[in-house]
């Protein structure tokens, strides 16, 4: 039994080994651990807790990057206008950006990758059923899948997590039953099928494990999306409040601040937003081009 | 022969690659005359396309010619550069490629590329080049040519595209045809059909061809001459009826062994040993040495070219002797014991 | 070709009535619009009265089949809030996204087919390298992120541009629009720039992925030893090539352009369609909310039909399957 591990690990040396040979997609994975790292370490690393409202002094409010505040150390990236520091803000925000983002992302792979590999099982009606509104839902922008749920559910970390992956688990869904569907007409599923081997151990064992290289693609790219979907909600003033700041609603927070030459309550959470989407598409494409190294040229 | 129209002199084709450069065509000489069909023939990765490609300067990144010349009419067209090759191309040196489905594009009208090709040379109105497409088709035997203009090329069938193609190929009277296995892909019929076509248009046009193939019949029934690659290099040359009757290459008498015509139904179809050996590790010396039921001790080093009557020649250190008889008989029970 | 037209038509009434009932439904589901339109301290009286006025008493099968009825009648209901046919406040908010949208897209295929074709052209070059760059910013990154860095850099910091609204409009062909006029063009360009990037990022991908693919192929390759110059090689094989996917593309996109106009026009603060629903979601507006989204996917719908006769015309393939 030794030997597939050992291949596996084989597998992911050559994967590795392809993957740095482009050195912009290795600098967008540094970025992407650095603020991976800078989230889970917020507390300690934040000089403020921006949720905590006994710790904001509105004497602080406004302040240019580089000022001391009454709590005596530097706001090197300023204060908004409730005196919140924006270095701080950005560390919580980050939290809750890359925490809604992996939520969705998760949920809306496995959801996806369910209803894919069902209608690939199943075939027939169903697939033909399941296909359809698949489809459909491919054809309407995720934004207004997004606004319309989180318009009924209302606001909230669970709503919005639920808005996002129902906006966009279709797209895990059509990726899942395109690769799954090629390899269920291979003779040796329909041979699998014919023994009392159970359906589920077909299922996870030989459909499933075809559907994963475009899935981490996906993956990746949604991860991405579903941060920058959640930043566009808050920033339209329909996702998470103030109180639980985001990367979105920390923006959306100091807009009105922007044509008062105040730029740096936006401009710092939106260079935070935009470094993590970046890297992580650059990382995605990356991750595309190794694992289907056809489509890359 | 007279003053030859193509004239192709060492001719060294690389390709680079990450593992270093790799020698698709390398030293290839050949000459073609006017009204001539010249067959060139291997298997697949012999070079025997690339060299077509090279004749035209169609060679693509990562690839390069790295020496020889190629002399149309005694001018070098490998020292040309852009418009002037641009010039040579289709009016002077015409291509036709191997899949008739593929070279054809899809989306345009069979006029549209052709007009297109006409006015790539000529200065004409539409109109002109309409009628100059309408005559090129008929003269390679399409029925209805005009109808043919407005068709789309996923409306004719292979063949016809085939003959679309060879039709575009003339239609500037060019001094040479260079054909990348035009047959190939056809039926066997629709194969004849055309071969008896080309030799007709290269009898009464008194265009060179150049015919690029694997297929050791086609060239026995089409070409004048042949010149046989193998591995980059041309190891036989010979007047085409000479060579197949007696081939002098080891190498050549095992394709002509394989031919199936050869050989009684039923009977098990001799093939050469081995397989075409990867451009990036050629053995030393010979390079079809580790096939060759002849290969000797001398093998190792590169032999040179020795000629024979007839101005026929092989590159090899070995020939099979004139006086062999049966020549192919005898080295088919050699393959077959042999593997 | 007909039943080919009729069995399209069937199937997008199909997706229209299928869609109205999950808005319908969805959209219904959502707390009182009631608390939202009046005092929480009037009596109970005024809100039963306003309750029943509304229909919102009754079973919501029956609301819907009131709902649908009135569609048919050409009524969508009237806004809880401007008290105004729905219909007509979407409409008179229309023209103003219609022209944001379309301007965008002319935006992004004027830039985005050369940038493409050139990045597909010569795939090793470093301005291809940059393009390419450019096209991974254009839709990785936020619109809203990019209006606001627009914003900064041309209304605040240079002062060349006006930061947002529509600014005044002349009226074309019986439409009110900004490009009329120089100043009211000067109101359009940043949120149409803004709103072309996305679509811009996509199309010089997709041009470029067509390009390599059609500069690789063999009848490229014959047109070349043909003697067509590169230009015509490109003109020729490359564009007419490439049309197909972008026509389909681009059809495809003016919708989800029109829905992503919600985002510039916030941003903006352009006066459209876009800024009247999320107006209408912050206030539980649902006869708004429910037009706008049944329109959407009419349109959506109206496109995808265009697209798919459009795309027959273009490629021979199909148009031969969909005769035969």
């Amino acid at each position: 039994m030794s030997a597939p591990v050992e291949t596996r690990w084989g597998r992911l040396a050559n994967f590795w080994s392809d993957f740095r040979q482009s050195p912009v997609a290795v600098a967008a994975l540094i970025v992407i651990a650095t603020v991976i790292l800078m989230a889970v370490l917020a507390p300690l690393v934040a000089p403020q807790n921006p949720y905590n409202q006994e710790t904001l002094d509105l004497f602080d409010a406004r302040l240019q990057p580089g000022e001391v505040g009454s709590g005596g150390y530097v706001h090197w990236l300023g204060t908004d206008a409730a005196g919140r520091d924006v270095f701080s803000a950005i560390l919580y925000g980050l939290r809750t950006s890359l925490i809604v983002g992996m939520m969705a992302g998760t949920f809306a792979l496995v959801l996806g990758a369910v209803v894919g590999l069902i209608a690939a099982y199943y075939g027939g009606r169903v697939e033909a059923l399941i296909m359809r509104v698949i489809d459909l839902q491919l054809s309407l922008p995720a934004i207004l899948l997004a606004l319309v749920l989180v318009a009924m559910l209302g606001q909230g970390l669970p709503q919005l997590v639920a808005a996002l992956v129902a906006a966009q688990y279709a797209y895990f869904a059509r990726t899942t039953h395109g690769a799954a569907s090629a390899e269920r007409r291979k003779d040796y599923i329909e041979a699998a099928l014919s023994t009392p081997i159970p359906a589920r151990q077909v299922l996870f064992r030989h459909l499933l494990p075809n559907a994963l290289p475009p899935l981490i693609v996906v993956a990746t790219v949604q991860v991405a999306n579903s941060i920058a979907l959640e930043a566009t909600l808050s920033f339209l003033g329909l996702g998470l409040p103030l109180t639980q700041p985001s990367l979105g609603s920390l923006i959306s927070n100091g807009f009105q601040f922007l044509l008062s030459g105040r730029y740096w309550i936006s401009i710092y959470p939106g260079i935070a937003l935009m470094l993590t989407v970046v890297a992580i598409n650059l990382v995605g494409d990356q991750v595309r081009n190794v694992l289907n190294p056809r489509r890359s040229r | 022969m007279s003053e030859p129209v193509l004239s192709v002199k060492d001719l060294r084709t690389q390709f680079k690659i990450r593992a270093g450069v790799l020698n698709a065509v390398d030293g290839v000489s050949f000459e073609v005359g006017r009204g001539r069909i010249l067959g060139l023939v291997g298997e697949s990765g012999s070079g025997k396309s690339v060299t077509g490609y090279s004749i035209l300067g169609l060679i693509e990144q990562p690839g390069f010619i790295a020496g020889g010349s190629v002399l149309l009419h005694g001018r070098d067209i490998t020292r040309l550069t852009g418009e002037e090759l641009r010039r040579v191309r289709g009016a002077q040196i015409a291509m036709v490629f191997q899949d008739p489905m593929m070279t054809l594009n899809p989306v345009l009208k069979i006029g549209t590329q052709m007009i297109a090709a006409v006015r790539a040379h000529d200065n004409v109105s539409r109109k002109v080049a309409r009628g100059r497409a309408r005559d090129a088709l008929a003269k390679v035997g399409i029925p209805s040519p005009e109808e043919r203009l407005d068709a789309y090329p996923h409306q004719l069938s292979g063949g016809m595209r085939q003959r679309v193609a060879i039709a575009i190929a003339l239609l500037h009277r060019p001094a040479v045809i260079i054909a990348d296995e035009p047959t190939t892909a056809l039926d066997v019929s629709i194969q004849g059909q055309i071969l008896a076509e080309v030799r007709r248009l290269a009898d009464e046009t008194g265009t060179a061809f150049v015919w690029v193939t694997h297929d050791l019949a086609v060239v026995s029934s089409l070409a004048d001459d042949i010149c046989v690659m193998y591995a980059g290099r041309i190891v036989e040359t010979g007047p085409a009826a000479e060579v197949i009757a007696a081939p002098r290459h080891p190498y050549t008498a095992g394709l002509l062994a394989s031919v199936p015509a050869e050989h009684e139904p039923g009977d098990r179809l001799p093939q050469v040993p081995g397989s075409t050996p990867s451009l990036a590790n050629l053995p030393r010396g010979c390079a079809f040495a580790p096939r060759c039921f002849k290969a000797g001790p001398a093998c190792t080093t590169t032999p040179s070219i020795q000629q024979f009557e007839d101005g026929r020649s092989a590159l090899c250190h070995y020939p099979i002797e004139s006086d062999s008889c049966q020549p192919h008989s005898s080295t088919s029970t050699t393959y077959r014991s042999a593997s | 070709m007909i039943g080919f037209l009729i069995q399209r038509l069937l199937q997008a009434l199909l997706v229209i009535v299928a869609m109205s009932i999950i808005v319908f439904l969805g959209v219904y589901a959502i707390g009182n619009p009631i608390d939202v339109m009046i005092d929480p301290a009037s009596d109970q009286a005024l809100r039963e009265a306003l309750i029943h006025r509304y229909g919102l008493d009754l079973p919501l099968i029956q609301q819907y089949f009131v709902f649908m009825s009135n569609m048919l009648h050409g009524d969508l209901g009237e806004s809880f809030i401007y008290r105004l046919p729905v219909l007509s406040l979407i409409f008179s908010r229309f023209p103003a996204t219609l022209e944001l949208a379309l301007t965008a897209m002319l935006i992004a295929t004027c830039l985005g087919i050369p940038l493409g074709l050139w990045a597909g052209y010569k795939p090793d070059a470093l301005s291809s390298k940059a393009i390419m760059a450019f096209s991974v910013l254009g839709f990785s990154v936020p619109t809203f992120w990019i209006g606001l860095l627009l914003i900064m850099t041309f209304a605040v910091e240079l002062g060349w541009l006006p930061s947002g609204g529509r600014g005044p409009v002349s009226t074309v062909l019986g439409m009110p629009l900004s490009i009329g006029s120089l100043e009211g063009l000067s109101y359009i360009i940043l949120p149409a720039f803004n709103l072309a990037l996305f679509k811009l990022g996509l199309l010089i991908r997709l041009t470029r992925a067509g390009t390599v693919e059609v500069m690789s192929s063999d009848y490229v390759r014959f047109a070349r030893a043909q003697g067509l110059s590169e230009s015509k090689v490109v003109g020729l094989h490359v564009l007419k090539n490439i049309s197909i996917p972008i026509v389909t593309v681009f059809g495809l996109e003016l919708g989800s352009t029109l829905a992503f106009a919600v985002v510039t026009e916030t941003v903006f603060n352009w006066p459209g369609m876009g800024k009247l629903i999320i107006d209408s979601i912050t206030v539980l507006d649902r006869p708004v909310m429910v037009a706008y989204l049944i329109l959407v996917v009419f349109l959506f719908v109206l496109i995808n039909l265009v697209v798919d006769l459009v795309y027959g015309q273009l490629d021979p393939r199909i148009r031969v399957k969909a005769s035969s």
